[in-house]
C-alpha cells in the first residue's frame, strides 16, 4: 500500500473514531436508561420500529464501526502475528464487509419489523 | 534466548498500560460485534424469537458479561478520546491527568450500568 | 558511610544475540554509577567484556545500556537509584543486533534517520543573505523543542513498535524529521512527508510514550510524531502527498 493510502487509512480510523464517540455515547446512555425495567422485545421494537431517525442513526453507527474495527484489527494482526501483509489486508476488508452486512441486517430488521 | 525475555521494566508506566487496555478492549469489542449484530437481527424473525433471546440474556452469567462489555466499551471510548487529544491537540503534561480521568470515567459508566442491572 | 563489606550482585550479558548472563561480585561504593560498575568488571574481573562509553559525564550518549529492564545512560545512573536490593542486571540496548556483550550495532538506527529524510535540504547558497528566523516563531519553537537529540538510541531501544515492526523508522528518526519539517529554510518537505508517512512511519506510533518516558534529554518524540501525523494528513488531503 502506498504512503498516501496508508495515511488516508489512518485518517479514516481517526475520523470514524470521532463519529463513534458521539454515536456510541448515545446507545450507552440509552442502555443504562432502558435496562432499568428489564428489556423486552416489545420495548425495543416499539422504540425503533418505523422510526427513520433511528434507522439513520444506527446506519451511521454500522458504517463507522465497519471502518474503525477492521482497520484496528489490521494493525493488531500486522504487529502481533506472522501473517503476511497482503493476507491481512484481504481479511480486514472481508471483516469490514461482514460487519457492515450483519450490522445493516440488524438495524433494518428492527426498523422494518413486520409481522408478529 | 536473548537478553530480554519478556522485556519487563521498560513497559512499567501509565501510558503503556493505557495502550494495553485500549488494544485489548478494542480487540474484544470487535470480535464481539458480529455476535451482537446477529442477536439483534433475530428481530426479523419476530417478537417471539427476540424475546427468547432476550430471556437468555437475563441469566446472571450473561448479565455479568454485559457489564464487562460496557466497561470495555467505556474504556475504549475514553482511551480513544485521550489518544485523539494527544494526536490532535498541543497538550503535554496534561496527558497523565487525562489517563486518570479516562480510567475513572470508564469505571463510572460501567458502574452506572451495573446499578441499573442489579 | 560506605560499607566496604557490601557487594553488588551484578549480572552482565555476555555473548551476542545468543548468550547468557554472567554474575560478577562488585564492591559497592558511595556515588557509584552503573558505568563505574561495568568499568570495574572489565578492568578488574574480566578483560574480555566489551562495552561502549566516551565522555562519561552525560553528554555523548555512548554508554546507553539496559539496566534492570530499562534503557538508560549508565554514566548518569546511580547504583543506589536502580539496585534496590543490591542487584543489577545489565544488558545491551534492545531492538539492535548485539555485536558483543554490551555493544550493539547501530547501523540500522542511523540508516532509518537517513530514510526518514532527516538531513537538511538547503534552499539558499553562499551568496544569499542570512536567513532571519524569529526564535519565538511557532515553527522555530516546535523545532527547538525537539532539536537537542544526540542520537543515543535510548528511545529506539524503548519503543515496542520498533520491536514489533522491523520497518518502523522509530522515534529518533521521526523526531529529527519533525525538526526539519518546521525549519523554514529547508526545501525537502515533499519527499520528507512521503518518507515518514505510512505503516513504517509516523502512523505506526501508538503513543505508548515510552520514548518520552526514557529520553535522557527529556524530549518528546510522541509529540513530534503527532505533528508528523497531522502534517502528512494535511498533505494527503491537499494533493501534496
Amino acid at each position: 500500500m502506498s504512503a498516501r493510502a496508508e495515511t488516508l487509512l489512518w485518517l479514516a480510523q481517526r475520523v470514524s473514531a470521532m463519529v463513534l464517540a458521539v454515536v456510541v455515547a448515545v446507545p450507552i446512555g440509552t442502555i443504562i436508561y432502558a435496562v432499568q425495567g428489564g428489556l423486552s422485545a416489545q420495548e425495543i421494537i416499539g422504540r425503533v420500529q418505523g422510526n427513520t431517525g433511528w434507522l439513520a442513526f444506527y446506519g451511521v453507527f454500522v458504517a463507522a464501526v465497519a471502518v474503525h474495527g477492521p482497520i484496528g484489527l489490521r494493525t493488531i494482526l500486522r504487529e502481533m502475528t506472522p501473517v503476511p501483509a497482503r493476507l491481512i489486508d484481504v481479511a480486514a476488508a472481508a471483516f469490514a464487509v461482514l460487519l457492515a452486512w450483519t450490522g445493516w441486517q440488524a438495524a433494518y430488521g428492527l426498523y422494518g419489523f413486520g409481522g408478529a | 534466548m536473548g537478553p530480554f525475555g519478556l522485556a519487563g521494566g521498560s513497559r512499567d508506566h501509565p501510558a503503556y498500560w493505557a495502550f494495553a487496555v485500549h488494544r485489548l478492549s478494542g480487540l474484544l469489542l470487535v470480535l464481539f460485534l458480529p455476535a451482537h449484530f446477529y442477536v439483534l437481527s433475530r428481530a426479523i424473525q419476530g417478537a417471539a424469537a427476540l424475546d427468547a433471546v432476550l430471556a437468555w440474556t437475563e441469566g446472571p452469567l450473561v448479565k455479568a458479561a454485559e457489564v464487562g462489555l460496557i466497561i470495555l466499551l467505556a474504556a475504549h471510548l475514553t482511551g480513544g478520546l485521550r489518544l485523539l487529544a494527544v494526536e490532535f491537540l498541543p497538550w503535554r503534561d496534561w496527558q497523565k491527568t487525562l489517563i486518570a480521568v479516562t480510567a475513572g470515567a470508564s469505571l463510572l459508566i460501567g458502574l452506572g450500568f451495573l446499578i441499573n442491572v442489579a | 558511610m560506605a560499607d566496604m563489606a557490601s557487594m553488588l550482585d551484578v549480572s552482565v550479558w555476555r555473548g551476542a544475540d545468543e548468550g547468557r548472563f554472567v554474575s560478577y561480585p562488585v564492591p559497592r561504593r558511595e556515588n557509584q554509577t552503573v558505568l563505574d560498575v561495568v568499568t570495574y568488571v572489565q578492568r578488574r574481573l574480566d578483560a574480555t567484556l566489551a562495552y561502549r562509553f566516551s565522555c562519561r559525564v552525560g553528554m555523548c550518549g555512548s554508554c546507553a545500556m539496559t539496566v534492570n529492564g530499562v534503557a538508560r545512560w549508565t554514566c548518569r545512573t546511580h547504583v543506589g537509584r536502580v539496585a534496590r536490593d543490591g542487584r543489577l542486571r545489565i544488558a545491551p540496548l534492545r531492538n539492535m543486533p548485539v555485536i558483543k556483550d554490551l555493544s550493539v550495532d547501530m547501523a540500522e538506527f542511523f540508516a532509518k534517520a537517513a530514510r526518514a529524510k532527516g538531513a537538511f535540504r538547503p534552499t539558499a547558497d553562499r551568496t544569499a543573505d542570512f536567513a532571519v528566523i524569529a526564535p519565538d516563531s511557532p515553527r522555530r519553537r516546535r523545532a527547538d523543542a525537539a532539536i537537542e537529540c544526540i542520537g543515543c538510541g535510548v528511545c529506539y531501544a524503548s519503543c515496542d513498535v520498533v520491536t514489533w515492526n522491523p520497518d518502523y523508522l522509530g522515534p529518533a528518526a521521526l523526531n529529527r524529521a519533525w525538526t526539519l519539517v518546521n525549519d523554514e529554510r529547508d526545501g525537502g518537505n515533499r519527499e520528507r512527508l512521503a518518507a515518514v508517512a505510512g505503516d513504517a512511519g509516523c502512523h505506526a506510533c501508538h503513543s505508548h510514550q515510552s520514548c518520552m518516558e526514557r529520553c535522557p534529554k527529556h524530549l518528546n518524540p510522541t509529540e513530534s510524531i503527532a505533528g508528523l501525523k497531522r502534517a502528512t494528513v494535511l498533505a494527503a488531503l491537499t494533493g501534496k502527498l
